[in-house]
């Protein structure tokens, strides 16, 4: 029994790296999309393009104006003279943020009167919006601090001291990253299972497996263990990227890491076979793939957080195996966590991978053309 | 375009009858495409199912508007001050404030994820309150996800200068800060997620369709030795190629003009600029994503590895990559020049505009341009690399 489902796991493997198009595929996009995206996923925004609008000539404007320009996540495009050439400016997405400076901001500020300050903002993108708007409400409060300090007024009679856990300088990089291995992750066991007993069917050599003495179990592991084994190289690959090249904190422990690895594994192999064992062409494979991984990968909180998605929709994401994955990899990575903080993510794992595994090798009998 | 191939047979015919011209032969190869594409019900399931099943799901599951975060609240003595400022927590809707008994116990609930932060106000709070320097609010957020911990950040300075105001309008002042922020949000000034990620999403959904559709087609010829079948009629491979993206683009504009119409009507999200530009725009961004199928399919030549490629090219770097959440401007030089590769890119950047700023031409000439560059481009390699010859 066990030479005929090593010939199998051989024959799958040959299937899977003889065309040198698809070994090509499997190896190489996976680690320069984690490379790239690496860089790209993020919400922290840099050199934001500001114009400025600055009808007062005094002091205090242009003390406020160098602490734009000296903030690392401002730059300076525009400098306008009239408000009707700000419309243009923004609606062309020249510029982010434009400050617009009252002809009595000095005035009022030297004769104690609150000075207004304007600000607009481009929320087309609304989160880029909410970001840039914490930035300038960073440097406008610097100034009042320090303006306040200088005349020896009266602060205000209590004052905020924020620290942040885990993340101390809140980079949305250390946030995502472990979510691309995630991602990535997913596409590859996609990639190795999804479409595999769809070509079969379609060419015919399924029914051919059918009729030897192998049973539907075997066929199964057969078909399981590139995937797995595929998933196990690429996620340490994408991995060892992660930490060494990007620098990302691995805190935790590195046997619960593989432990939640194999479990994510199985459950994605399983919902790849489950779809390839249910479509009868490659082209339904694909569709199911899509199907399967879209919402798997919008719904996982990678990069809108599952607390901010209505009742419903949460209830739903409990069938998505990279819920679990990605808040391993995040306590793992950022936490240092270990088995104990992490059991209730297994077990939901280990139930998708044995429920669309053992559906898949019913329906290879099951689902005839 | 699409039109003049969609004429009957016979009337494009009429032309030429005595040798059955070249209107005839697109006729039939449009007429063959349209039967495999009823008789397989995956491709109707592509253009249709999907936009309703994605849109609905993320239309209504996709929002980084946080609400109700949990927070823990630690007062060690309460006063009337430190109740006051508990009291602006509780009264916003942004928080949901859970009262623990000590920092060890909210520490705890924070590394156990059932809050995203903590807020604690210490025992001697209302004497520091009149001392110079003013008393210190301790506030300790989740940085895991920095996103949120920032949010959580600027609500709490939100609560924190509303009870501010209160406190100085009790004392019968007004609160004296220097400097007041009066920030303006334009196109989207309720600030709702929701406006810019619809949009967003219709363009990333047209991607996958556009390429879903076309990415195994002319692979599939070729697997099935029904292209060589092809290239034995007198039809030419542009004929063949023409049929095909005619056929595709017809059911890909269905799909297009149903995710359009869903966003608008289901999602509120307000249509500020033209339905015709976005039309038009939207049927350029159709021919870039049929012409990244059919390259694909073509390169490949075997179903498995166009399906493969598929997988790679077409949904991670379209959402990741193409401004749908992530700003552009914001990533390094190098990864800039690689989103110009990637065809969602030009498109997100009309719809979220043409949706939420209206007809703004230096945004879309620039990009509808683009978008029929890449066209040609990858439709043109598809023709080039589909001569009539057997390798």
């Amino acid at each position: 029994m066990f030479q005929r489902i090593l010939a199998l796991i051989r024959k799958e493997f040959l299937a899977l790296l003889k065309d040198p198009k698809s070994r090509a595929v499997l190896i190489v996009p996976p680690l320069v999309q984690l490379l790239v995206f690496g860089y790209a996923a993020t919400f922290d925004l840099k050199e934001v393009p500001y114009a400025v609008y600055n009808e007062d000539r005094g002091l205090a404007s242009r003390d406020l104006l160098a602490r734009f320009a000296g903030a690392p996540s401002f730059r300076q495009v525009a400098e306008i003279r009239a408000e009707e050439e700000l419309a243009p400016l923004i609606d062309a997405r020249k510029v982010l943020v434009a400050v617009h400076i009252g002809p009595r901001f000095s005035a009022d500020l030297e004769a104690g009167r609150p000075a207004p300050l304007q600000v607009i903002i481009d929320g087309r993108n609304s989160n880029t919006a909410m970001v840039a708007l914490n930035y300038v409400r960073s440097v406008v409060s610097r100034f009042n601090d320090d303006w306040v300090d200088r005349r020896g007024l009266d602060g205000p009679p209590a004052r905020l001291e924020t620290r942040a856990w885990f993340n101390p300088n809140l980079e949305s990089r250390w946030f995502f990253i472990p979510g691309i291995v995630g991602m990535l992750t997913l596409v590859v066991t996609m990639l190795v299972t999804a479409l595999t007993v769809a070509r079969e069917r379609e060419q015919g050599t399924f029914d051919q497996l059918l009729v030897t003495p192998l049973r539907p179990g075997e066929i199964l592991i057969g078909k399981t263990v590139p995937g797995l084994v595929v998933g196990i190289v690429q996620a340490t690959a994408i991995l060892l990227v992660a930490t060494l090249w990007f620098k990302v904190p691995f805190l935790g422990s590195l046997p619960a890491f593989y432990v939640g690895l194999v479990l994510f594994l199985l459950s994605g192999v399983g919902a790849g076979l489950l779809i390839s064992s249910l479509s009868a062409t490659q082209q339904q494979g694909l569709l199911g793939a899509f199907l399967f991984m879209v919402p798997a990968v919008i719904l996982s909180g990678f990069a809108t957080p599952i607390a901010n998605m209505p009742h419903a929709v949460q209830v739903v994401t409990y069938i998505d195996p990279l819920r679990y994955f990605l808040v391993i990899l995040r306590k793992v990575f950022l936490e240092g966590a270990g088995f104990a903080i992490l059991v209730d993510q297994f077990w939901p794992m280990a139930l998708i991978g044995a429920a669309t595994l053992l559906l898949a090798s019913w329906l290879f009998r099951h689902r005839m053309y | 375009m699409s039109k003049a191939n969609l004429k009957p047979p016979q009337v494009a015919a009429a032309g030429n009858k005595e040798r059955g011209g070249a209107g005839m032969r697109l006729g039939g190869l449009l007429r063959k495409e349209f039967l495999q594409i009823v008789r397989d019900p995956s491709s109707i399931a592509i253009a249709f199912v999907m936009p309703i099943f994605l849109l609905v799901l993320f239309g209504y599951g996709v929002s980084l508007d946080a609400d109700h975060v949990p927070v823990a609240v630690v007062a060690a003595a309460p006063s009337q001050d430190s109740a006051d400022f508990l009291a602006v927590l509780q009264g916003s809707h942004y928080f949901a404030a859970r009262p623990m008994a000590s920092m060890p116990a909210a520490e705890q609930a924070l590394r156990q994820g059932e809050v995203s932060g903590i807020v604690r106000l210490r025992s001697d709070f209302s004497r520091q309150m009149r001392q110079a320097g003013g008393a210190p609010i301790q506030v300790v957020v989740d940085g895991v996800d920095a996103n949120t911990a920032r949010l959580v950040e600027g609500y709490v300075d939100g609560a924190w200068s509303t009870w501010l105001a209160a406190q100085a309008a009790r004392r019968g002042g007004t609160l004296q800060m220097p400097v007041d922020l009066q920030p303006r949000i334009w196109f989207n000034g309720e600030l709702k997620s929701r406006n810019y990620l619809v949009p967003g999403l219709v363009a990333i959904i047209m991607t996958l369709i556009g390429a879903l559709l076309t990415a195994l087609v002319m692979a599939r010829e070729w697997e099935r030795g029904t292209m060589e079948a092809l290239m034995v009629t007198p039809a030419s491979m542009s004929e063949v190629l023409l049929g095909k993206l005619a056929a595709y683009f017809a059911l890909g504009t269905g799909g297009m003009l149903l995710s359009v119409g869903l966003a608008a009507w289901l999602f509120d999200v307000p249509l500020r600029g033209s339905f015709w530009i976005l039309w038009g725009c939207s049927s350029l961004f159709l021919l870039a994503a049929l012409g990244m199928g059919l390259t694909i399919s073509t390169l490949a030549r075997s179903q498995f590895v166009a399906g493969q490629i598929a997988i790679i090219a077409t949904f991670l770097p379209a959402f990741l990559l193409s401004g749908f959440i992530f700003d552009i401007g914001s990533m390094p030089p190098v990864v800039q020049f690689i989103t110009h590769l990637v065809v969602a890119r030009y498109f997100v950047a009309i719809v979220q505009t043409l949706f939420l700023a209206g007809n703004v031409w230096a945004v879309i000439l620039p990009n509808a341009l683009a978008l029929a560059v890449m066209a040609a481009i990858f439709l043109g390699i598809t023709w080039r690399k589909s001569r009539k010859r057997l390798d």
